[in-house]
């Protein structure tokens, strides 16, 4: 096939036509990995056929760090701190995943102190994902102004965080057996301020986006992905969700202290770009209803059990996962009774998300992608690790 | 005297543009010159106290088929064509038809020059103030002496917006 | 020597053609900064709007931004594609930025200020010469040499071709109750029958309003010229002074749109019930006054809480400011001498006052709503718009008729226009909201497919 590439553009855009066999146009837009849209370094390249998307192809990698293979040569305790730059939007639930799972291999559990704690913050961070995910989705549609009352309210999240354990984005809360930081004296407080005026500031983002017609008509019917394929591709989390599949690892699968809180699973129903939104919108209250419970029930007592200063598990290997904000976060740990894993295998949602892309952007018009790569919610530090 | 001037400037820009656009390789540029005769033209019914005449013929020369004429041109890529010199073959039958056409004109001019009390003469515009309001006095006579002619045109523009919608149409 | 000179200026200043001279070169100096400083209110707007504060740093409350930001365009370094059409690359923004300033020559923002003569044709010469601007954003488009930028620019010419007809179809609305296309007598019609004739024709308004959305490029119909799409807008390869001129014709435009929607429809410079006389009348007049002063007092009162002593100073010299101006505004009220004064400058200050709260509301919506998809933008002007306006064009006719013919009330005629309309309008928003949800079906049942 012969192509002819005819002109170049800036960094954003650059196509080349090109002839296939018989003899239509076919156009490759490319993406490319700078771009104000893709959410991080990724490169999208469209088959366009006219105005609609023929096919895709995402290429990753532009992040890529190497992180499992620095697993294989840190202890475990050392290897806690990478885990927060993968979902570095998320960078709690990043730990809570990783220190479970090594304490799942190492057969000890955190005191209950430490998972009502573990629990409590990281619904505090699902919810600051979802705003951020939030304020980059209506700024690529358009909405200018979500951006900054969504940042607004993770700025107090993030105040709590720093509050507790000194950083705001990678913040190493987690340690493996439980804490290392209890509870400041003001966590409760705090947390009750935050959730109370959240539940107001919801309603806001609520009626900028939900009820507008500009909103529906950019979202409704776009990217949809049916039940049935989101199943075979693997896609979790609010994604899965949106296509009517009730599946939810907190309530599933029970981890940290999840079994002892009451919430709801939104569930959507045609799994397009709108039931995405509503599902993650709803999530963000049940986040915070799990809260309130939460800081109710914090019960007194140690919060770092018995492990050592010297982490050797036994020989052994262990999936375990948890329902991070972008979906399923798995970690696959193998070890060989040495103070560094033998292999660390993490199972980012992001990156399983995002192959549902091709699927759910065949057949949109050019100005759709940019929607559907939002609704994804993928972190490109989670896919390319 | 100052009607003389304007009606001169804008008389220049209008010839002027319309042989640098006959004359340019590129299509848009040819384009771009009769957009400045046709805004030249208007300059001139405008010197002549004719205002409806030329807001109209803005709009619907300049911004109607100016605007078309410039998105054909941008659509199809006319460049590769208009760039190869094509006009060896024509130039001998072109020069004859040119000296002919010169000649017919310039006799024409030289008659006219011949008249008595007429010849050559800018018309001056008349007084602002004997004029009825410019729109009004179109408007009388396109809904009065001319309605037939106008409803005709109207007939004939919308069948040709019709057809056009009709060709036009396909799955997007 | 000096008496040639003065008998030269003598001469000069009686011809009719000075004043208009002036102020076209008064128009083409002040208008960038006018732009600059519009460019300003809505970056503070915005700002206001998002719970930010806005540009804070340059000079006291970002004042001197606009400066700040015409020295940094200037002194960008001019970078011109490698296979552009220089000559048309030059010509674009200039052609955009002429139309839009020339659109503004026969606005009258008194009964006084017109810039050039009251032009027969007036309202016609502001939208013939606003469609000019479309050559502007065609030729930029094909000048950057890339294809993309080049189906931005159509893509946007496309859109402004398409809600030219709804909006001149709104004007014409407004122009058959004026009975003449000159701006004077239009404002004159609407001191006359005393009412604006926003209430008259409601839905004309309101059609023209979204209609000069669209013309000017502005959220939510900005798709063309949207920083998050794949297809670069028109814009792309201009930078510095260039891409300064494009973004000044935007501005220039917005103002071109805002003061024919209020010489048409809200009453040009009459002030609000301008044809009560009287004690009522006198106190309406006081309101300019009125405001400005209560805006010296915010300023005066605020002035000690500024952190920084510049700050301070500024403040106290808006104050007097404001205060200055609304004493020239209060005099021809209570001071019989200066009642020449009073049409000039109260009719200034309603004028800017609507022109500046219409642009005010092309903000708002900016900053509320998100962006339409093309085909959207392209569906709701052909769909929607330009029927809803037809049918308006005809009903206001019809009620003309009835008026004068039939000798029926006028604003009970144009009720009835304004309910048929609204109707039309109903059945059309229902038609599209089934073909919406019928696609939606479709869109969801074939998740299966492909």
């Amino acid at each position: 096939m012969a192509e002819t590439t005819q002109n170049g553009a800036g960094p954003a855009g650059g196509g080349s036509v090109q002839q296939t066999l018989l003899g239509a146009d076919e156009l490759i837009l490319n993406m490319g990995p700078q771009h104000p849209s893709t959410h991080g370094v990724l490169r999208v390249k469209l088959k366009l056929d006219g105005e609609r998307v023929a096919g895709s192809e995402c290429v990753i990698g532009y992040l890529h760090r190497g992180v499992e293979k620095i697993a294989e040569h840190r202890t475990y305790q050392q290897f806690a701190p990478y885990v927060d730059r993968m979902d570095y939007v998320a960078a709690v639930s990043n730990g809570l995943g990783y220190c479970e799972t090594v304490e799942k291999l190492m057969g000890v559990e955190a005191p209950p102190r430490a998972k009502v704690i573990r629990t409590l913050l990281t619904e505090l961070q699902r919810i600051a994902s979802h705003l951020l995910w939030l304020a980059t989705h209506a700024l690529d549609i358009g909405a200018l102004t979500p951006l900054f009352y969504c940042f607004r309210e993770r700025e107090e999240i993030l105040k709590i965080l720093e509050k507790y354990c000194g950083a705001r984005l990678t913040t190493h809360a987690f340690r493996i057996g439980g804490l290392q930081y209890d509870a400041y004296d003001t966590l409760e407080k705090d947390v009750e301020r935050f959730c109370a005026d959240f539940l107001k500031r919801i309603e806001e983002y609520e009626d900028l986006l939900t009820g507008n017609r500009i909103w529906l008509g950019r979202t409704r019917g776009v990217g949809v992905l049916s039940a049935e394929d989101a199943i075979a591709m693997g896609v979790t989390g609010p994604v899965l969700r949106a296509s009517g599949v009730q599946w939810d690892i907190r309530k599933a699968m029970p981890y940290a202290a999840y079994d002892q809180f009451e919430f709801d699973i939104p569930v959507g129903k045609n799994g397009d770009t709108f039931d995405r939104y509503v599902v993650r919108m709803e999530e963000m209250r049940q986040s915070v209803r799990i809260c309130r419970q939460a800081i109710e029930k914090i019960p007194a007592g140690p919060i770092l059990a018995k492990v050592g200063k010297v982490l050797k598990p036994p020989v052994g290997e262990v999936y375990h996962a948890i329902e991070a904000p972008k979906g399923e976060l798995g970690y696959y740990i193998v070890s060989d009774g040495t103070v560094q894993p033998y292999r660390v295998r993490i199972r980012p949602p992001s990156f399983i998300n995002l192959q549902a892309f091709d699927k759910m952007a065949r057949g949109h018009l050019v100005a759709d992608v940019v929607a559907i790569i939002g609704t994804l919610d993928i972190v490109l530090g989670e896919v390319d690790r | 005297m100052l009607d003389k001037v304007i009606f001169y400037f804008f008389a220049a820009i209008a010839v002027g543009s319309a042989l640098l656009m006959i004359t340019r390789k590129s299509a848009v540029h040819s384009a771009i010159f009769l957009t400045t005769t046709l805004l030249a033209t208007a300059g001139i019914f405008l010197q002549l106290r004719a205002e409806f005449l030329f807001i109209v013929q803005i709009i619907l020369y300049v911004g109607g088929i100016m605007v078309l004429f410039i998105f054909v041109i941008m659509l199809v890529n006319l460049d590769v064509a208009a760039q190869q010199i094509q006009y060896s073959r024509q130039k001998w039958v072109a020069l004859a038809l040119s000296l002919a056409l010169a000649g017919w004109v310039g006799t024409m001019i030289w008659q006219a020059g011949q008249l008595p009390g007429q010849g050559l003469l800018v018309r001056g515009a008349a007084a602002a103030e004997t004029l009825p309001p410019n729109a009004e006095a179109v408007a009388q006579s396109l809904f009065g002496p001319y309605m037939l002619s106008f409803e005709i045109a109207s007939l004939l523009l919308l069948v040709a917006m019709i057809g056009a919608v009709v060709m036009a149409k396909k799955k997007v | 020597m000096m008496n040639h000179l003065y008998e030269l200026l003598k001469i000069v200043l009686a011809s009719p053609y000075t004043l208009p001279v002036i102020y076209g070169i008064v128009i083409v100096a002040v208008l960038p900064l006018v732009a600059g400083y519009v460019v300003l209110v809505e970056r503070k707007v915005m700002a206001d709007m998002q719970a930010r504060l806005g540009p804070m740093r340059v000079g006291p409350h970002g004042l001197l931004q606009p400066i700040a930001d015409a020295v940094k365009l200037l002194l960008k370094e001019d970078i011109i594609p490698e296979k552009a059409d220089v000559w048309i690359f030059w010509l674009a923004p200039i052609v955009s930025m002429t139309a839009g300033m020339l659109a503004l020559a026969p606005v009258g923002i008194g009964p006084a200020f017109q810039i050039a003569k009251d032009i027969d044709v007036g309202i016609l010469f502001i939208a013939g010469i606003s469609s000019l601007g479309i050559f502007g954003i065609v030729l930029g488009g094909w000048a950057s040499n890339s294809h993309y930028s080049l189906m931005g620019a159509l893509r946007s010419a496309a859109q402004l071709v398409s809600y030219e007809t709804a909006a001149g179809m709104a004007l014409v609305s407004g122009l058959l109750l004026g009975g003449s296309l000159q701006i004077r007598t239009l404002v004159e019609e609407q001191a006359k029958q005393g009412v604006w004739f926003v209430a008259l024709a409601p839905i004309a308004f309101f059609i023209y309003l979204v209609a000069s959305i669209a013309e000017t490029n502005r959220a939510p119909f900005d798709l063309p010229e949207a920083e998050s799409e794949l297809v670069a807008g028109y814009m792309t390869e201009y930078s510095g002074f260039r891409w300064s001129l494009y973004f000044l014709a935007e501005y220039a435009n917005m103002m071109v749109v805002g003061s024919v929607a209020t010489t048409i429809f809200l009453g040009g410079w009459l002030r609000p019930f301008s044809s009560v006389g009287g004690a009522a009348g006198r106190a309406i007049d006081t309101v300019p006054g009125a405001l400005l002063l209560g805006v010296a007092a915010y300023c005066l009162y605020r002035a000690p809480k500024q952190p920084v002593t510049v700050q301070k100073l500024v403040m106290v010299a808006v104050a007097g400011l404001c205060a200055a101006v609304a004493a020239a505004l209060l005099a021809p009220v209570f001071v019989a001498q200066a009642l020449w004064m009073k049409p000039a400058i109260h009719g200034a200050f309603w004028f800017l006052l609507k022109v500046g709260g219409y642009i005010y509301l092309f903000m708002w919506l900016r900053f509320t709503l998100p962006r339409y998809r093309f085909d959207q933008l392209m569906r709701l002007g052909w769909y929607f718009l330009i029927p809803v306006s037809i049918v308006n064009v005809m009903g206001i006719g019809i009620a003309l008729v009835l008026h004068w013919e039939r000798g029926m009330h006028l604003a009970l005629a144009l009720g009835l226009t304004t309910l048929m309309t609204l109707v039309v309008a109903g059945f059309l928003v229902r038609a599209e909201l089934k073909r919406e949800e019928q696609l939606r079906q479709a869109a969801t049942g074939d998740a299966y497919a492909g």
